[in-house]
């Protein structure tokens, strides 16, 4: 019997988030700061009835998951940012060929093998762009080893709901934070799996207002065909551009018209915030460090806290709502200003923006923060 | 009208297919459909799975539960199908390209497990979806686009590579030999375990063109006047067999198969219950 509350590093939470939600197989390659996702999943798989695989390489990872779960199972991979880059043709395959897997990666510094146990969040754009073409893609970053278990859960639930790959974007802050995590069991979550279907030929075909087709698993008796090329309803490959528009523009909008029931974010001290830190993952806890001592120190502006945690589509409705109502949005981030493009963008200039980031592989403190709150204050005098 | 054998096994309402006239690709694709025919497996639990190139478009005619991939990664995708449920057949159709050079890690690697999956190599020596440049099966010396000056590659022996890696199962066939390639096919499918089964294909129109093999009539006929039997290449000596392509079954070997081997493991953990 498992016991209910734990103490778990954050990449052991994301494989017992992964089970609750019905993961039964896991395929990849040893990367830090990953591997301890595929070790716990090596054993824990088997306990369950799950396969367990290390692949030759990170392409055969991601390509043996996205193998199994055409075979029924739902897939998880994990990686760092090298084995990302390498999984991105397949993240792609995945979109177009509209096969649900959850893709993890726990970021790590970079470029190239970079700062291999250093944090980072460089991976922000690349988790949306990285793979070529128009294309589908959800993004979720916890901040907590809590949410490393009941996002995960989430992450599956849309990849089923969506048929989409979910990339579970973590970053090596989360990855090997150490908290009290409580496993809660799959009867008390909602868990979506794949429902019936009746495909009979046209496996691509959707219904009026629907956006996702029904999926059969291979060897219940469908037999039709999936493929990376542009498709008909039947899937079978087709240069006709009416068609290739067709479904290019439905696989777009399965997420833009869902984009409510997709997104999620956390907002602390908001209502009479005048600045408003804009923060994700890792870089959420130094924030709160931050907002915490704002309170304290006299004559410093209110400040308040906007977290996305779906971080792919980026919430743009409420980030522009934010910034009608503060003075000064300050973006914090371990990159060289990612999200600040999605910010800058969804603000349309309302409120300026500044930004704090790092790129030497050592982490945002609160005082970090604090100096770049002072530093609009000052300015403000 | 398709034969019995087409309407049973093909999606009769996606072909003629989209191969040259005179390749090699259809006469093998048969012979793949013929095999599993002849072994009366029930499609429902037949998965085709595909890379990218000629070969690969194999599976969208093929009446299966059929996976086109991306370039390289068939044998990677087919692993994930076969550990997921290792109750379902499957089969990989691949190019020398696909399977050899960008793929060449997960063949290896997938002979190394041991895993049952069936590997049909359709070897046509060039790429052809993209016009006629070598690959790791170009002949020494002969030209592709991108050897105009003669291939300073060595080629692979494809089963010869596989059965080193630790594939159980290795055969050659040719698109000429239909009904011994469809015996190999079938015989790499019956196996418990890793097979590779390489299919000499013909390409007249990238590969005979660029090295002046003659019509399509001759690269068969060539096919028939220069393989011989790995049984009676048996009794040959090398000078005999100078120029000569061996064909037929290279080995067969006994060993426990992956998927097997991680039941078992599940058992062990309690997770079969």
């Amino acid at each position: 019997m498992t016991k209910r509350f734990q103490l778990l590093q954050g990449n052991e939470a994301c494989v017992e988030g992964a089970l609750a939600a019905g993961m039964k197989f896991y395929a990849g390659y040893p990367i830090t700061p990953s591997t301890e996702i595929a070790e716990r999943s090596a054993i824990r798989l088997p306990q369950v009835g799950g396969k367990f695989i290390q692949m030759e390489d990170e392409i055969a990872g991601i390509a043996a998951a996205l193998g199994a779960s055409v075979a029924g199972l739902k897939s998880m991979t994990a990686t760092s940012g090298p084995g990302f880059s390498l999984k991105q043709e397949n993240i792609g395959y995945a979109s177009i060929a509209e096969i649900p897997i959850v893709i993890v990666d726990v970021q790590r510094s970079g470029p190239s093998t970079g700062l291999p146990t250093s944090p980072s969040q460089g991976d922000y754009m690349q988790a949306k762009w990285g793979t070529h073409g128009d294309h589908p893609v959800i993004a979720i970053a916890p901040s907590s080893v809590q949410e490393c278990y009941n996002e995960t859960v989430r992450a599956f639930n849309l990849a089923e709901e969506f048929r989409v790959p979910v990339i579970f974007l973590m970053d090596e802050i989360i990855g090997h934070l150490r908290e009290g995590c409580e496993l809660i069991p799959s009867e008390e979550l909602e868990i979506i799996d794949r429902g019936d279907h009746n495909i009979s030929g046209m496996t691509y075909a959707v219904g009026e207002g629907n956006y996702v087709p029904e999926f059969a698993a291979f060897g219940e008796g469908e037999h039709y065909n999936i493929t990376g090329l542009f498709h008909d309803d039947g899937g079978f490959p087709t240069n006709d551009n009416h068609k290739a528009y067709s479904q290019g523009r439905r696989l777009l909008d399965k997420i833009t018209m869902n984009q409510d029931a997709i997104e999620k974010w956390e907002e602390t001290d908001i209502e009479d915030a005048e600045v408003v830190i804009v923060c994700y993952g890792g870089t959420a806890r130094a924030a709160s460090g931050a907002l915490e001592k704002a309170k304290e120190i006299e004559g410093f502006p209110k400040v308040g806290m906007f977290r996305p945690v779906t971080v792919w589509p980026f919430p743009e409705k409420e980030m522009m709502k934010i910034s009608e109502k503060c003075k000064h949005i300050i973006m914090a981030e371990h990159n060289d200003g990612q999200m600040l493009m999605e910010v800058q963008r969804a603000v349309k200039g309302n409120v300026p923006v500044s930004f704090v980031g790092k790129i030497d592989g050592t982490t945002i403190t609160p005082d970090d923060i604090l100096a770049a709150i002072r530093e609009v204050y000052e300015d403000a005098k | 009208m398709p034969s019995k054998l087409i309407e049973n096994t093909m999606r009769v309402n996606r072909l003629p297919h989209i191969w040259c006239p005179g390749c090699g690709h259809g006469i093998l694709m048969r012979d793949v459909a013929q095999a599993i025919d002849n072994i009366g497996l029930d499609p429902d639990k037949v998965v085709i799975v595909s890379g990218i190139g000629c070969s690969s478009r194999a599976a969208g005619y093929m009446n299966y539960n059929t996976l086109h991939t991306t370039h390289g990664r068939a044998i990677a995708f087919a692993t994930g199908v076969k550990l997921a449920n290792p109750e379902l057949t499957v089969i990989v159709i691949t190019g020398d390209g696909d399977a050899t050079a960008i793929g060449g890690n997960h063949l290896i690697h997938a002979c190394r497990r041991n895993i049952d999956l069936t590997v049909v190599v359709f070897n046509n020596n060039i790429y052809g979806m993209t016009g006629g440049q070598y690959s790791p099966t170009t002949p020494h010396m002969e030209k592709g686009t991108t050897a105009p000056y003669g291939n300073i590659d060595y080629n692979f022996d494809i089963p010869k590579l596989a059965e080193s890696a630790g594939a159980t199962y290795t055969a050659r066939g040719t698109a000429y030999h239909a009904q011994q390639m469809t015996k190999l096919i079938e015989n790499g499918i019956r196996h418990h375990g890793f097979s590779l089964i390489e299919g000499l294909s013909v390409c007249p129109t990238y590969y005979g063109r660029k090295n002046k093999k003659g019509s399509t009539i001759d690269m068969y006929n060539w096919q028939k006047d220069n393989c011989i039997d790995v049984k009676k290449a048996a009794n040959m000596s090398a000078e005999e067999l100078e120029g000569k392509i061996i064909i037929g079954e290279m080995s067969v070997a006994d060993k426990p198969e992956y998927t097997d081997m991680y039941m078992k493991i599940i058992e062990k953990c309690g997770g079969n219950k």
